[in-house]
């Protein structure tokens, strides 16, 4: 059984490249984990410019390969299996990432999975916490994804629940930076903002609450409005905005919101695993309230360390570890990158 | 020596293992598909095929070619890292080349006056650069529009280099065994991408 796997992601701004070993017990070691990240040279235009994220994952792929085995001792023939995102994510991309795994799984002759970036997110906490009990419930908060997901097997059974229907939570926090006048991304100046101010000074919307909404869809393209509307309201009188208040009651709307519905979920369900990872479950809100509610609901709370949570090479590895493991059939070498892939296709 | 010839700068996907002697590049086998949204999907694949039909091994490849471009930059970038893993991976250098130059090192061999080597660059611009008639090249590349290219010379209008075409434009770098120049993509163009205006109110003043 192959024991070292190699995982490569380029699906948005982060090129990285991560090598695992998978035991016998199942169990999944870290053993590199390398980034090379876009992000400044997307800041000055407030988002992720895909063609600027394209031309960088090309230049930062082979460099990030060579640190990613210089940190781990290893030599590239030690290689048994390499994984790489499929999909979801921006089409010039993800096409960066799986013509350079290709070459490297042709050359070294080793299986090649093209893997789905979510089902990523949600592997990646098994090298901290360990083994994933099934079934778990599964929220994934970042710039481009807000879902709830239910994971009844990592390696192929992954059910979504719920998602946002508007912008994801990481966008909503980019744009009330702007708002605010806070750099980009948004989710860290706004955090730390938020820690001088009242989370109940302002009372934002909570959106999809209302008794006739789907019980597990997230919307915060309401909220941003509200943020933006009681900005301008005070400073149209003239008034200093209060920062620190703003922020912190946004922060509470939308961990509000998104720990509320996860709790629910996992509580009908019978669900006693929560699992919150994506760039945003480094949000101190979100995981400080996360941790009060899954205690009262007497649910097992797991969120991996910031720098597993956001895009890694270390989450794609360590799915295709669990792939292998799983005995589940490799990609041909012809697969298609797929911009849209749905979360029930862990493996193309 | 062997050399593993790729581009993917024009609609094709082009693979090909090329044998090299002192400036002599013989084709032994090549896998070519004119599909420009295959470029990903079929590269690596054509490389396998191509190194089998040539009965050899990616072992016994000493080198890597690949074009650079210009080209359009989603195609041009699957061929630019292939290229740059095998060339990793394998433990051989990766030559970068002008593609327009690897078209012009195929049509040299049929030219006696300078010619130009023209592809389409979509948003009805072209691709192009000039050669003399050894195939040296003198100007370019460029993008620009069709009309504002020189009517007098005679324009090469291929669709995409050949595996051949490819090493030959490289061979002077190849035999030299000299540290390849990195892997750059000539883009040409720059991203489209506008800075954000002033934030858009949400409430009417
Ligand atoms: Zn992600």
């Amino acid at each position: 059984m192959p024991r070292i796997v190699m995982g490569v992601e380029s699906s948005c701004d982060e090129t990285g490249v991560g090598l695992v070993r998978l035991h016998d017990d199942g169990t999944v070691e870290l053993l590199a984990d390398e980034v090379a990240s876009s992000v400044d040279q997307h800041a000055r235009f407030g988002g992720v410019v895909p063609e600027v994220a394209s031309r960088a994952h090309l230049e930062a792929m082979v460099p990030t390969v060579r640190r990613a085995f210089a940190t781990s001792g290893l030599k590239m023939s030690d290689v048994d299996a390499i994984a790489v995102t499929a999909g979801p994510g921006l089409a010039g991309a993800l096409l960066v990432g799986v013509s350079a795994a290709k070459a490297y799984a042709a050359a070294l002759d080793v299986p090649l999975y093209g893997v789905n970036h979510l089902a990523g997110h949600i592997a990646v906490d098994t090298l901290q916490h360990g083994p994933l009990p099934t079934p778990s419930l599964a929220l994934l908060v970042s710039g481009g994804h807000t879902q709830l997901l239910r994971v009844d097997d990592i390696a192929g059974k992954i059910t979504e629940i719920g998602s946002t229907v508007d912008d994801a939570a990481g966008e909503a926090y980019d744009k009330v930076a702007r708002v605010l006048d806070l750099p980009y991304p948004g989710g860290p100046p706004i955090d730390k903002a938020a820690r001088d101010g009242d989370p109940t000074a302002i009372a934002f919307p909570r959106g999809m609450t209302g008794p006739r909404d789907p019980a597990f869809d997230f919307s915060f393209s309401g909220l941003k409005t509200a943020v933006a509307r009681w900005v301008e309201t005070a400073e149209a009188r003239g008034e200093d905005v209060p920062v620190a208040d703003v922020a912190a009651s946004f922060q509470e709307a939308v961990a509000d919101v998104l720990t509320a519905k996860a709790v629910r979920a996992a509580t009908e369900s019978g669900i006693g695993t929560l699992v919150i990872s994506g760039g945003v479950a480094a949000n101190s809100r979100l995981g400080a309230l996360a941790a009060e509610r899954c205690a009262e609901a007497g649910i097992e709370l797991r969120v991996p360390r910031p720098r597993l949570c956001t895009d890694n090479g270390a989450m794609i590895a360590a799915l295709g570890a669990h792939l292998v493991a799983a005995g589940v059939a490799p990609s041909p070498l012809d697969l298609s990158a797929n911009p849209a892939l749905p979360v029930s296709t862990v493996c193309l | 020596m062997l050399v593993l010839a790729i581009d993917t700068a024009t609609p094709a996907v082009t693979a090909g293992v090329v044998e090299l002697e002192g400036q002599s590049a013989t084709l032994l086998a090549e896998r070519v598909t004119h599909d420009a949204r295959a470029h990903g999907e079929l590269l690596t694949p054509h490389v396998l095929e191509a190194v089998a039909a040539a009965e050899t091994t990616l072992r016994d490849l000493s080198a890597v070619v690949v074009g650079v471009g210009p080209g359009p930059f989603t195609g041009l970038r699957a061929g630019i890292v292939t290229a740059a893993a095998f060339g990793d991976s394998l433990g051989v250098p990766a030559y970068p080349v002008c593609s327009l130059d690897a078209i012009a090192a195929d049509a040299a061999r049929d030219a006696d006056a300078p010619f130009l080597v023209v592809t389409d660059a979509r948003r009805r611009e072209v691709y192009w650069a000039a050669y003399d008639a050894d195939g040296s090249r003198t100007r370019g590349p460029e993008v620009s529009k069709p009309a504002d290219l020189d009517d007098d010379v005679r324009r090469v209008e291929h669709v995409s280099p050949s595996p051949v075409g490819l090493v030959r434009a490289a061979a002077a770098a190849v035999t030299s065994g000299a540290e390849p120049d990195p892997l750059t993509p000539l883009y040409l163009r720059r991203p489209d991408a506008t800075l954000p205006g002033a934030r858009k109110r949400v409430t009417t003043p």
